[in-house]
């Protein structure tokens, strides 16, 4: 080829039309279907402050949040919740749908494990819970303490765990990160379930 | 919907039969010279047939061109050639001395947050008490660094030492390279650093917080100045296969970075579309049009002979840009988004076998009527190898999108063990070799340890053997245990144990090559080696010293 400008000009052409074809066109057809449904709530500002914590710390590279179809894998067998739709994720800026399940699926975590003192007591070493778990330890999000102050929320933990004297409280950055985990709930029904994922699965 | 999908099936129809007529047009119009002479615009007049690889020693190097064939004496149009390569070389010579020398810290910075990051997935309960030794912040890190630190820059440095040779002229303006080095370096320092303070946008591929994605931007600018200016000024009618390349990249990266960046473009399931139609074509339409603009170039020049088949090269630019600028959504199979969008990712997914057939024809038949010379030449051993990978993970990421296959490696380390067989097996392995046969004509010494070189290829070679196997497998594995709904989640945490402490003692062979790679370009530049005896063979008897000094 001799000429550098078709070349460059081609390309470009060729990857705004990749553009056109997969962001912009379903983007358009998803504007109507990814309103939020009347059961999605937006996040509460502590929530949101925990949304960060979780941005932050790279949950995202283990989690994923995103329920699949039960033609694609048993995760509403597994108690992750019904395969999610697009209006899930109406308040949710930046996606963190995911690409890993080194840990489980998250978007329903508040229904399974709804207790504060669980979730914080798991963050402080998930070992402490399940013994087998590869999940990082967060002690940095926790203090040690000799006596708890009136307004510290004390972390239960086991006795190979606990420290020998005085307790551990957690941070603020952990109270607000369980926040936004207990507020990860998308169990309300939806109107339409794309059943389209199930039509061509597997195939 | 159902209109949806007409339109777009109708546009698709079109718009190929519009491309088929614009190429019968093109090739009616001899719009594309083809074939040998075209294919030979990187040889010198009689230069075919001659070995080249500054990287092997003088001796060896006399050894490879009698495996090859002997040749009569030089012309003395050919030293012509040669002198003006040597000067074309030296006005390349500090912006790529920049570009090569931060990309080779970068990767060994790189390489060890990756060799962190795996041993922290078996030793969870090491080195917690930092925020920023923490997974979630050490993976992106590793990610970040080794995209835009190592394989950018190193990709960017070779471009730019090939531009004037493609093109026939020295390189124009070069010093706006250097400037954009200087920043790109800054850029990814403070982004590495960011991250691991906990400052993330949040999305794969594009975590560097915005001040840093404008520092990419204006070094990655600056970077460009030169390939525009030189192809201006250039000598030559034809076009090389690797400038093709080398200018679609140029104009596909800003396109991807500043639309991947900007600022709250969509929200939601849209961005997660705009995330990966990104990540992936960073990977599809940047990292692999350098490797192969490279790949394009070595090989040929190594082996003294043009390509196999200078038409197959066409078509394998053409398609790569059609197919692989629209693979991204496979990485949202079954999420909530579109399925008709997701399908059309997985048809191109599985259209790149066109690109990949085409590609892999010409680079493995080139070294295959030659392939005793892999015995002598370093860089051609790295870049074959690297082709080979080529080959092989493109097949593999066109199985891997399929939705059978999908569904068990989807969320798994096979897709680890995928990402790096593409980006460290093809990409950084074509990059080790090019960078070998480099900085020989930047410094006029060759390497100062053969034996050293011969340490890095088995160390990363072997190395990612024990990374990749493992992993594959492991990741695999993991699949299959989550697909069951009889075995506990648990089953699919703990059966990779294994395979995860192996990824770790793979990873950690390959950083202990690129500690002595990364040491050895350190002397190699500071001129440690022996003086090279001619800029360009050793054979013809020039009687102009050095390529530069």
């Amino acid at each position: 080829m001799t000429r550098a400008l078709g070349i460059v000009a081609g390309a470009a052409m060729i990857l705004l039309f990749a553009a056109l074809m997969i962001v912009v066109m379903p983007s358009v057809q998803l504007q109507s279907a990814s309103q939020p449904p009347e059961g999605l709530k937006p996040y509460s500002p502590l929530a949101a402050e925990g949304r960060q914590v979780y941005i932050s710390l790279g949950c995202v590279y283990c989690h994923s949040q995103q329920p699949r179809d039960p033609s694609l894998g048993p995760d509403y067998e597994r108690g992750w919740g019904r395969p999610s739709v697009p209006g899930d994720y109406a308040y949710d800026s930046p996606h963190l749908l995911g690409t890993m399940r080194t840990g489980p699926d998250l978007l329903n975590i508040a229904v399974r494990q709804p207790s504060q003192d669980w979730q914080l007591t798991h963050l402080y070493n998930p070992r402490s819970v399940m013994a087998w778990s590869i999940m990082p330890a967060y002690p940095f999000l926790f203090e040690h303490r000799d006596e708890a102050l009136p307004d510290d929320v004390v972390v239960q933990l086991p006795p190979d765990y606990a420290p020998d004297t005085g307790v551990i409280v957690a941070k603020a950055d952990a109270i607000a990160l369980v926040q936004y985990l207990l507020e990860l709930d998308r169990t309300y029904p939806v109107d339409a379930i794309p059943t389209a994922a199930v039509d061509t699965a597997g195939d | 919907m159902t209109t949806a999908i007409a339109f777009l099936l109708a546009a698709t129809f079109l718009i190929s039969v519009g491309g088929l007529a614009l190429l019968i047009w093109a090739l009616a119009n001899d719009q594309f010279t083809l074939g040998e002479r075209a294919a030979s615009t990187i040889f010198g007049p009689d230069e075919i047939g001659q070995v080249e690889d500054p990287a092997t020693p003088t001796a060896a190097l006399a050894e490879m061109q009698r495996e090859r064939g002997e040749l009569e004496e030089a012309s003395a149009q050919q030293t012509t050639v040669f002198e003006a390569r040597a000067e074309a070389d030296k006005s390349s010579g500090w912006p790529v001395r920049w570009w090569l020398a931060s990309s080779l810290v970068w990767l060994v910075v790189g390489s060890i947050f990756g060799v962190i990051a795996s041993l922290k997935l078996h030793m969870p309960d090491w080195l917690i008490e930092d925020a920023a030794m923490t997974f979630g912040r050490l993976r992106p890190a590793h990610l970040n660094v080794v995209a835009y630190g190592w394989a950018s820059m190193a990709g960017v440095g070779v471009g730019i030492w090939m531009i004037p040779r493609l093109f026939r002229t020295e390189l124009v303006g070069g010093h706006f390279a250097v400037a954009g080095a200087a920043i790109w370096n800054i850029g990814v320092a403070v982004g590495t650093l960011a991250l691991l303070a906990g400052f993330s946008d949040g999305m794969e591929w594009l975590e560097f917080p915005w001040p840093v994605d404008i520092a990419l931007v204006t070094g990655g600018a600056l970077a460009g100045v030169p390939l525009v200016l030189s192809l201006l000024a250039r000598r030559v009618q034809h076009l090389y296969v690797s400038a093709w390349y080398l200018l679609a990249a140029l104009i596909w990266f800003p396109m991807l970075f500043v639309t991947g960046n900007l600022p709250s473009l969509f929200g939601g399931v849209e961005q997660s579309m705009l995330n990966w139609w990104y990540a992936h074509n960073v990977l599809g339409l940047w990292l692999t049009p350098l490797g192969l603009a490279a790949a394009y170039y070595f090989i040929p020049k190594i082996v003294g002979s043009p390509i196999y088949s200078y038409g197959l090269s066409l078509i394998g630019f053409w398609a790569l840009a059609l197919f692989y600028s629209q693979v991204g959504l496979h990485h949202l199979i079954g999420g909530p988004v579109p399925t008709w969008a997701v399908t059309i990712s997985i048809v191109h997914s599985v259209m790149m076998v066109v690109p990949v057939i085409a590609v892999s024809l010409n680079h493995h038949m080139t070294v295959a009527n030659h392939w005793r010379l892999l015995l002598y030449s370093p860089t051609l051993r790295f870049v074959t190898a690297g082709a080979m990978m080529y080959t092989m993970a493109s097949v593999q990421g066109s199985l891997e999108s399929l939705r059978a296959v999908n569904a068990v490696t989807h969320f798994t380390h096979y897709t680890v063990a995928h990402a790096h067989l593409g980006v460290y097996g093809f990409y950084s392995f074509v990059m080790f070799g090019a960078i070998y046969f480099i900085l020989p004509r930047l410094t006029g010494h060759e390497w100062p340890s053969p034996r050293a070189i011969g340490a890095h290829f088995w160390l990363v070679f072997l190395g990612f053997i024990i990374y990749f196997w493992p992993l594959t497998i492991g990741g695999w594995l993991q699949g299959l245990a989550m697909l069951d709904p009889a075995r506990p989640f648990m089953e699919s945490v703990t059966l990779t144990e294994p395979y995860l402490i192996a990824r770790s003692v793979g990873g950690t062979l390959m950083t202990i090559g690129h500690l002595i790679f990364a040491g050895h370009a350190w002397f190699a530049l500071y001129g440690v080696g022996p003086l090279r005896e001619d800029p360009a063979l050793f054979r013809s008897r020039i009687a102009h010293g050095p390529a530069t000094t």
